[in-house]
């Protein structure tokens, strides 16, 4: 039994364990990586021997070093796939073990908002936050000719890496306009050394950053060869002529959404806040949710990226305490905002998704069938699963589940928040059978008895 | 300069492919070209997609183990199948 444990040891989680761990609790930290920096400051393969510094392994050497020369426990690739609170302690579920505590924080982080175009599931197509795995654990590109396409500040730190690892940028296909970069600029301000950074990614792509488009398709047969784009409108609408990019990789993906399963699996009240990047835990300044022993912190408690995680895992470890310290992350917050804000999904967005297109991946549910879902009675998202299992496949709903509600505010007119969330359930990811019981003998089963009927 | 582990071989599908040991499944396929890795339950082709765990588009068979190549190191010899269904 722990006092602490906490999920996910991205830089927000870590802060938390470390701090707890100076408050003199006894603190385990679970990952499904192989070792701790999250998404953000991803460790490098082992089958990279050696390799420049860059700011992401010289950052996250130094989480690594902090929490080794900690007293936190830690589980790595361990994957937490069931949460149960049983009076006051927490069971945490991974493979094969329960472990238990009296307190539990959840630093789950976020995953990408894609938004489903024709042939967004080719092969080569992939995720710009998943092309940034790609750089920082194997240093690699995720092509020869790659066009990076989507929202806010990822594209052109993408734009800039594929460069520098010797691959080449097509061009970058920006949803936002010069003037929504402009305004964020007036609070980039506040953090010079990122807007100077920021400054020369842009500058250096300038010229092949293509303002306000989007990709409406992508095409080929065995993987991604040709992107059709166009101009989009004020509200992100497409309008104009169609232009053609050749590519043999598309980097894309319109922002980050809180990963609130594990809070929502812990039973935490929840609500809808686009400034945040959607559905958000509701939590107080410290991260404390509406279950008691339950906290949160870091991306999956709202998007304010890595440099308010530190600062925000800390003051979770601190909420333990009724009387614990904040620290202040003011200038971080408004910081990570202004990049979040580029991101927040406009109106127009919905006409990039064809009545055809398979808006869940796992399952090939289309925009068509989801909305005759809807139009014929099914209004809530566990409705719609129901009805077309568009969410029930591998990935949870959490490719389809933004563009779902989308489409839902569109027939209905009703808002998010009255849309609501399909019902939390386990297991947290995909888990073989094996894994979560004990050895099974199909002839041990016992067989029921014929129906009387 | 960046100095990378010892190429090994491995087995996708049936094809010997190259990778530097310790790699991921899905870095090493796509660093061959190798893009087109399974087939939805709809006939289509599939990658890596999220490149972090979530998205389940990379999963493959090993030792008749689902597992997602994005996650899973190769190893020399390892014999790495396409997923039936996922």
């Amino acid at each position: 039994m722990y006092d602490v444990i906490v999920i996910g040891a991205g830089p927000a989680g870590v802060n938390a364990a470390i701090e707890a761990d100076n408050l003199g609790y006894s603190v385990l930290i679970i990952d499904e990586q192989g070792s701790a920096g999250g998404q953000v400051w991803r460790n490098k393969s082992s089958s990279i021997i050696d390799a420049p510094k860059t700011e992401t392994s010289i950052k996250g050497n130094a989480l690594r070093d902090a929490l080794m020369s900690s007293n936190v426990s830690v589980k790595y690739e361990a994957r937490v796939w069931h949460i149960e609170k049983c009076d006051t302690i927490w069971n945490i579920h991974i493979e094969n073990d329960v472990l238990t505590s009296k307190n539990l924080i959840i630093a789950t982080g976020a995953y990408e908002r894609i938004i489903p175009i024709p042939g967004w599931t080719l092969p080569g197509v992939i995720g710009l936050a998943g092309a940034t795995a790609l750089f920082k654990e194997h240093m690699m590109v995720p092509g020869h000719k790659t066009v990076v396409a989507g929202s806010g500040p990822l594209l052109f730190y993408v734009a800039n890496e594929i460069e520098r690892l010797g691959g080449t940028v097509e061009a970058i296909v920006s949803l936002n306009s010069r003037f929504d970069w402009l305004k964020s600029l007036l609070i980039m301000i506040t953090q010079p050394i990122l807007l100077w950074q920021g400054f020369k990614w842009v500058t250096a792509f300038y010229k092949k950053t293509i303002w306000q488009s989007a990709p409406i398709k992508f095409e080929g047969a065995d993987h991604i060869e040709l992107v059709k784009i166009k101009k989009v409108d004020d509200d992100w609408k497409p309008i104009g002529k169609e232009q053609i990019l050749e590519a043999d990789s598309v980097c894309y993906g319109q922002g980050l959404i809180p990963a609130i399963e594990a809070s929502r699996l812990a039973g935490a009240e929840h609500h809808y806040d686009e400034t945040l990047g959607g559905w958000v835990p509701t939590i107080d300044d410290m991260g404390r949710t509406s279950i008691e022993g339950l906290f949160v912190c870091g991306d999956n408690a709202g998007i304010l990226g890595a440099l308010a995680a530190p600062i925000r895992g800390k003051n979770a470890a601190q909420a333990i305490n009724k009387n614990g310290v904040v620290y202040d992350i003011g200038k971080f917050e408004r910081f990570g905002k202004a990049m979040t804000a580029l991101s927040i999904p406009r109106a127009g967005l919905l006409n990039l998704i064809d009545t055809d297109t398979d808006v869940c991946r796992c399952e090939g549910v289309t925009r068509k069938e989801i909305e005759h879902e809807i139009i014929t009675g099914a209004q809530s998202p566990n409705a719609i699963k129901s009805g077309t299992r568009c969410g029930m496949g591998p990935c949870g709903g959490r490719f389809c589940a933004d563009a779902q509600a989308m489409i839902n505010e569109h027939v209905t007119g009703k808002t998010r928040e009255d849309i609501g969330l399909p019902t939390a359930r386990p297991p947290l990811r995909p888990m073989p059978m094996d894994q979560i019981t004990e050895e099974l003998n199909y002839d041990d089963l016992p067989i029921p008895g014929v129906s009387p009927l | 300069m960046i100095r990378r582990a010892a190429e090994i071989t491995f087995q996708f599908d049936g094809d010997e492919f190259t990778a530097f040991d310790g790699e991921t499944i899905s870095a090493a396929l796509l660093r061959s070209g190798q893009k087109n890795i399974r087939s939805a339950p709809t006939g289509a082709p599939r990658g890596m997609f999220c490149g972090m765990g979530v998205c389940q588009e990379c999963v493959v068979e090993v030792d008749g183990k689902k597992t997602e190549a994005c996650r899973k190191k190769v190893k020399a010899g390892l014999i790495v199948r396409k997923a039936t269904y996922v």
